[in-house]
């Protein structure tokens, strides 16, 4: 008999319905804009013919609409719990409710025994929802629901990294590059959306039963309602996507209302939303950019210096040179001539393709230069390098951070650090003696740049360019932290909850973003951290305001060349001059005319690191294949192999094979510290009787097995992998899984203590709680200590003694075996890295020592980087193979792990061989590594030596791996090139 | 002025005479607590200023000084103590550090190493660091943990653990706002008169003032009325300081809940409880074994008669004794389970759940290292086992916003007072059908 209100205010638009006796009388659905207490008024006064008059009940609901709620005095409902209310009242046979909303991602259990229910919400570091989708439609340059229509059309789903909307951004850029599908790209975003929502979520949970679908992209995407009923396994009985999907909150906000009894009138309301004073602003807010206009046209003049003179093709005759930077999201290029004018210059969004922008564009220089101007040389950078490279003949290829430092170096010969955001990646690198010496790029996690604003501007209805010249005034910019996009997004949802001026906001973000770079990215301490001769590029310090936040935040003034965002382009083009070529190799206009590309995606198959490869055709048949990390699917002539430990450790691993010894079969998970354990447990358990049967190596699909048992989703990687391999144990059959606790690990006597980290100690008692699939089997998780040899024997005598009947000598015995064996192991690893380094030496190789953990030999961990660095004519050796040989004594760390020890001891090892370098691999979310890291860097850096890290995680993409390690390679020529011409000045002066 | 002397490693020692002249600062944790070990601190001729400062800045200092992956508390300590530093409040040539480090495989026990590196990194590499620790480690000559003032720092912690417990028993049902607050500033005072004479800070005077200060709360008019009860359990700095965790127990108290937080006592018999365990899983230590017993027995000792005194009052609910705790965690983690909060993380959660507290509150640092497991890792089987069980984790980080963190836990709060409203009906339907449908209707 009554009339209720339900107000859903969510982080981006605004939903209203108005009901009567479970009748719908109005709804509306609108962006608000940040206009919260705005656009609810104006909602509710479209609503007057049918409130004015009634006495009614009303509620709101939603992430942000708790402003309101305390201005009108109205009731306020937490919104996962309205949408209990729902659920409860109309469809009380669910099981499941899956919501997607704009920034966040919820699920609801229902126990429908007890009409109990459990709720998941989106933590800090998730980002797979509608805000995702849309950025990821900006990203191909499709509407959102074309971006849906293209997904219905796909024939293949690739693997993209599903925990975070930047990751997956990184994993698709690399896909686009190389010319995969749009359709293929736009159902692996939503499948990526479906496996976010599934690990992230879910966290140990099985997704069953009746499954509710709410929230708008689950209403709007109807390529995301297929990836969820069928990764689900669901069947239309099981799969509800309502009508209602869109106000299921505001429905139940509705609800709530007529239960809470809460009465208002139409004119009473209307005045309180009127009248009521936007929320106090509590949000930190900042100094503005820019005092006055005065302070920005000073600021503008002194940018105004550094200018390259742009003049036309059209004026010129005589030899020029080409530069292409492929990037991520935009494809920039520039004409040179002799004497290093800009002749052309082109800069924009690659729209998915950027052979064809290239294309296009070589067409119409060649066209314009004619006769007049001969081309004499050309090169690319950039993600899509070796692609342009290959499609159009260019004559070099140089890695993206050689490019920028030529094109810095032009501006300031003196140049001491060079910061470049693009679109999507930060670069910046230290010049040491005209030497790159520190590269940073921004790991996957924190990649809040030029892209980001981009998307955000689009969702409060304004383009980048002017979006950020809002900020640039802004009296009280917005304190948004600075860490990655996401929390940016949240932090957003803050200020508008505050009621910030969308101007606020714009300078907020800026000064994130610059932020972001500098404390994220860099690390930097203190503005000399950074250097005295700042050169800062890429298109996104185009913008002023990142421009201005930048030199607040340095406290210097930093130069920011004109073409900012052709930097990477014309770098490549003063590079292709150094060539000193007679012609360049470049495709000529006629060839162009008739050039044709295609592009479809296989599965290599010949190892079993299954990369997705992309076949590029062109014209003539000549083909191009992409996504590799060998050369093996190339059909090339292998190289002689080169020693790869992680290769050799592996399967040196692998070959141990179970015996039956009349205990029966006992599984064992092989990863984490069984990679560095495994020879003893095995010879142990053997010895006891037992048949050791190891889980296979990790692959995607092995993790994806038991994915929804993961309890923490920001754990790292090779743990994820764990409970893949409790399933492959299972599915081998075993009814005995025998994986100890561990806090202790071997006391090499090189640190204060010898403990494993965390994660890896107590995994094992995780897994007891998370996988209901152990219950049906014996699962041997005990606490052992392999620190005290003599001990151990007494306490694994009475763990097994009892258990299987062993007596205590053969115990006893088999301790003192698998001891030796593991002895052997190490010393076996030892002679190994010798042999490696004498081979290296014997035929001129470089060494690397690829330092991480005893499990990062795992290739679905480091996803091939191994045979990566053997590509490019590296020898490599593991960390442990030569820790032994370096005593870095007294760090400036409590050096308590083992694992850890041996990092610092093979660095300071490394410092003493010209001929090696280390290069660590962390693990993304790895504690641990927030120390070591620094500490290793510090001991090589002491010495004079490179530090490089490669950070991985699940994501399946080498790009930035390549660009270390390609970097390394050219920084190491260069000093190597310097210290000859030092030898050779000293000589001369001798 | 007291000379700089360096030990072989080359660390700045703190000196007989620092002990003399220097002002130690150290982070803050919990304000009571820390109030009072200031006052037993000087009573050993220690001059410990925990500092209370905070706002955005430390954090900024935080993010510019520790790799920003290192977890949230360090980031905040280390923060806050250059944040003093630089105010210029303090003599540079005359103050000193203090930070605790507990010695386990838990990341925690490298804040002093990544503080001297900060310290280092602002040109402050001359300011001497001290190391609490009951390890052994990091030696001083001018500073030494007697047993003196072990016992003081004890009873220090028997005190806050009881102010705080009944300030959170009363506070949400006091007639006059913020009585139950100023009670406890009254005793601090108390208290800290008392501390300034070694005679006053006794077993005995600490048996003697249990009770008052427990009458003392009782008197404090209150109008009792059925209030949810939210447990705050985590990683002990975001538990406890209010720094890390914006503000959460003044939060909490804002949504009308009874805040229950399990006291500072069992994480310290918790710290000991692993020496002793140590030896039983992996064998040696007899005497450690030993020594770390017989502490065991007297920190466990303090906390019964706490519980004792508590028991007097029966208006106030008594903390669990730690080993009941220790009790309940048997089929979920093992003893071994001692990095960070280790098994005592998950067996607050279930001593809550079972003493009438099912929800809660999990906070940790953003990508905490040993929650992975003892926390976010064990809320499935713990819910499982105990359906009434209603918890949420929240993550902390420079980054995380209070919007977001405080939905969620509202969320918690809504679904907690729905199974309260459901248990009422469950209640009528074991009555008369008119009766339960007046009772509905009204």
């Amino acid at each position: 008999m009554s009339i209720s209100m339900g107000i859903d205010i969510g982080s981006t638009t605004a939903k209203v319905v108005i009901t009567e006796d479970d009748q719908i009388l109005f709804e509306c659905y609108e962006r608000h804009f940040s206009q919260v207490r705005q656009k609810t008024l104006e909602i509710i006064r479209r609503a007057e013919p049918i409130l004015a008059g009634k006495r009614f009940s009303a509620a709101v609901s939603g992430s942000a609409g708790l402003g309101v709620a305390k201005a009108a005095e109205i009731p306020f409902v937490q919104e996962v719990f309205a949408t209990g209310e729902l659920v409860r009242k109309k469809i009380p046979d669910t099981d499941v409710v899956i919501e997607l909303g704009g920034e966040d991602a919820k699920i609801l259990f229902f126990d429908r025994r007890t009409g109990a229910f459990e709720e998941r919400m989106n933590g800090s570091c998730a980002g797979g929802t509608g805000a995702f989708i849309d950025q990821m439609a900006t990203l191909l340059a499709v509407a959102p629901d074309e971006l849906d229509r293209l997904s219905q059309d796909h024939k293949f789903i690739y693997t993209i990294a599903s925990r975070c909307g930047v990751f997956a951004k990184s994993d698709i850029q690399p896909l686009l590059n190389q010319g995969a599908s749009k359709s293929d790209i736009a159902a692996s975003i939503f499948q990526a959306v479906v496996d976010q929502t599934i690990t992230g979520l879910a966290q140990g949970r099985k997704i069953q039963g009746k499954v509710l679908f709410l929230g708008g992209p689950l209403h709007f995407f109807k390529g995301l309602q297929e990836r969820f009923v069928e990764t689900l396994r669901l069947d239309e009985n099981t799969s509800v996507f309502p009508e209602y999907a869109l106000y299921s909150v505001s429905l139940g906000a509705s609800i709530y209302a007529q239960e809470e009894n809460s009465s208002f009138d139409y004119d009473t309301l209307v005045q309180k939303l009127e009248t009521a004073a936007d929320e106090a602003v509590t949000t930190l807010r900042l100094q503005p950019l820019f005092q006055n206009q005065e302070e920005y046209d000073a600021f503008t003049a002194r940018h105004n210096q550094a200018m390259i003179p742009m003049k036309n093709l059209a004026d010129y005759s005589g030899d020029a040179y080409i530069g292409i930077d492929c990037g991520s999201t935009t494809t920039k290029l520039v004409v040179v001539g002799e004497n290093n004018d800009i002749l052309y210059s082109y800069y924009n969004s690659n729209q998915g393709n950027p052979v064809e922008i290239v294309r296009k564009q070589l067409m119409r220089i060649l066209h314009e230069c004619g006769e007049r101007i001969t081309i004499k040389g050309s090169a690319v950078t950039g993600y899509g390098e070796d692609l342009i490279c290959n499609a159009f003949h260019a004559d070099t290829g140089l890695v993206e951070t050689m490019a920028h430092l030529k094109a810095a170096s032009f501006f300031n010969p003196k140049v001491d650090f060079v910061l470049d955001i693009g679109g999507q990646d930060i670069k910046c690198f230290k010049i040491r003696n005209g030497v790159i010496d520190n590269i940073v790029l921004n790991e996957a996690c924190s990649s809040g740049c030029g892209s980001f604003i981009e998307t955000f501007a689009k969702s409060m209805g304004y383009d980048a360019a002017s979006f950020a010249k809002l900020g640039l005034f802004a009296e009280h910019p917005v304190d948004l932290g600075s860490r990655c996009t996401v929390f940016m997004n949240s932090s957003v949802k803050q200020a508008q909850k505050e009621g910030a001026t969308i101007e606020d906001i714009s300078a907020g973000l800026s000064m994130s973003v610059t932020k972001n770079a500098i404390y994220k990215v860099i690390r930097a301490v203190s503005k000399e951290d950074l250097g005295t001769n700042i050169v800062v590029q890429g298109g996104t310090f185009l913008n002023d305001a990142i421009l201005r936040s930048f030199e607040l935040e340095v406290e210097q003034n930093v130069i920011r060349p004109s073409i900012s965002g052709l930097m990477g382009a014309y770098g490549a083009a003063l590079y292709a001059k150094e060539l000193r070529l007679d012609r360049s190799e470049l495709m000529t206009l006629e060839e162009l005319e008739h050039f044709t590309h295609s592009s479809k995606t296989v599965s290599c198959g010949l190892c079993n690191n299954n990369c997705n490869l992309t076949v590029n055709t062109f014209s003539g048949g000549r083909r191009f294949i992409s996504g590799n990390r060998c050369e093996k699917p190339l059909g090339r002539k292998e190289n002689k192999e080169l020693p790869n430990m992680f290769a050799w450790k592996l399967q040196k691993l692998r070959s141990l094979k179970g015996v039956d010894g009349g205990l029966g079969k006992i599984g064992i998970p092989m990863g984490l510290n069984m990679y560095e354990n495994i020879p003893f447990w095995y010879a142990f358990l053997t010895r006891l009787g037992f048949e050791v049967v190891l889980s296979d190596v990790s692959t995607r699909a092995l993790y994806r097995k038991s994915q929804d048992t993961i309890p923490s989703d920001t754990v790292c990687y090779p743990a994820k992998l764990m409970h893949g391999h409790i399933v492959n144990l299972l599915e081998k059959g075993v009814k005995r899984i025998f994986y100890p606790c561990m806090p202790y690990n071997f006391d090499e006597k090189k640190g204060d203590n010898h403990y494993n980290c965390p994660v890896v100690a107590y995994y094992p008692e995780l897994l007891d709680a998370n996988m209901e699939v152990l219950e049906d089997v014996s699962y041997d998780h005990g606490y052992f200590g392999l620190h005290r040899p003599k001990d151990f024997e007494k306490k694994a005598y009475e763990h097994f003694g009892n258990k299987y009947g062993v007596s205590r000598p053969l115990v006893q015995q088999a301790a003192r075996e698998a001891f030796a064996v593991y002895d052997a192991w190490r010393w076996e690893i030892q002679q190994e890295g010798q042999r490696a380094i004498a081979y290296a030496r014997e035929h001129g190789k470089k060494i690397i020592v690829l330092a991480g953990r005893p499990y990062h030999i795992d290739p679905e961990i480091n996803h091939g980087i191994d045979k990566l660095m053997t590509s490019f004519d590296l020898v490599l050796v593991t960390e442990d193979a030569v820790a032994g040989l370096g005593d870095v004594g007294k760090v400036h760390v409590l050096n308590q792990w083992t694992y850890h020890s041996r990092l610092y001891n093979a660095a300071d090892y490394v410092t003493t061989q010209p001929d090696m370098e280390l290069v660590q691999i962390v693990s993304f979310g790895c504690g641990i590594d927030a120390i070591t890291t620094d500490e290793v860097r510090a001991i090589l850096e002491s010495k004079g030596k490179l530090y490089t890290q490669l950070k991985i995680d699940e994501i399946n993409n080498l790009g930035a791996v390549k660009i270390r390690i390609r970097s390394l390679l050219a920084a190491i020529r260069e000093k190597e090139a310097q210290q000859k011409h030092e030898l050779k000045m000293e000589r001369g002066i001798s | 002025m007291a000379e700089i002397i360096r030990d072989k490693t080359g660390r700045i020692l703190f000196t007989k005479e620092m002990k003399q002249e220097f002002t130690i600062l150290a982070p803050n944790m919990l304000p009571t607590h820390f109030k009072l070990f200031k006052m037993a601190f000087a009573l050993h001729g220690y001059k410990v200023v925990p500092l209370e400062t905070t706002g955005r800045e430390i954090v900024n200092e935080g993010l510019k000084n520790v790799h920003n992956d290192t977890c949230y508390p360090a980031l905040l300590v280390i923060g806050q103590l250059i944040h003093a530093l630089k105010s210029g409040e303090y003599d540079l040539d005359k103050t000193a550090l203090l930070i605790t480090q507990t010695g386990g495989g838990c990341r925690a026990s490298n804040y002093i190493h990544l503080l001297r590196k900060a310290l280092k990194k602002s040109g402050f590499e001359n300011i001497p660091v001290v190391s609490l620790n009951l390890s052994g480690m990091e030696k001083n000559p001018g500073f030494k943990l007697t047993f003196g003032l072990i016992k003081k720092l004890v009873y220090s912690i028997v005190y806050g653990d009881l102010l705080m417990l009944l300030a959170n028993q009363v506070r949400p049902y006091e007639l006059e706002a913020g009585a139950a607050d100023r009670l406890v500033d009254r005793w601090v005072n108390v208290l800290s008169e008392e501390y300034k004479e070694a005679k006053n800070v006794t077993y005995r005077r600490v048996k003697e003032n249990m009770p008052r200060i427990l009458q003392d709360f009782a008197d404090i008019p209150v109008h009792k009325t059925e209030k949810i009860k939210v447990g705050i359990v985590g990683e002990i700095y975001v538990k406890f300081a209010p720094l890390g965790n914006n503000n959460l127990e003044a939060f909490l108290h804002g949504e009308d809940v009874e805040v229950v937080v399990p006291g500072l006592m069992d994480f310290v018999i918790f710290k000991v409880d692993n020496r002793y365990v140590d030896p039983e899983i992996y064998g040696g230590g007899k005497l450690k074994h030993l020594i770390a017993g017989w502490f065991e027995r007297y920190l466990m000792g303090w906390q019964d008669d706490m519980i004792a005194a508590i028991r007097e009052f029966p208006q106030f609910d008594p903390p669990s004794r730690f080993n009941r705790i220790k009790e309940l965690v048997k089929d979920y983690v093992g003893y071994g389970n001692k990095m960070g909060e280790g098994w005592l993380l998950t067996g607050e959660m279930l001593e809550l759940v079972h003493s009438g507290t099912p929800n809660i509150v999990c906070t940790q640092p953003f990508g905490c290292l040993p929650n992975h497991v003892a926390g976010k890792g064990m809320m499935r089987k713990i819910k499982e086992k105990n359906p009434a069980a209603n918890i949420v984790a929240i993550d902390y980080d420079p980054g995380a916003t209070a919007i977001n963190q405080e939905n969620r836990i509202k969320l918690m709060i809504a679904n907690a007072k729905r199974m309260q409203k459901m248990m009422q009906y469950n209640e009528l339907v074991d009555m008369e059908p008119e009766m339960k449908e007046t009772v509905s209707e009204a």
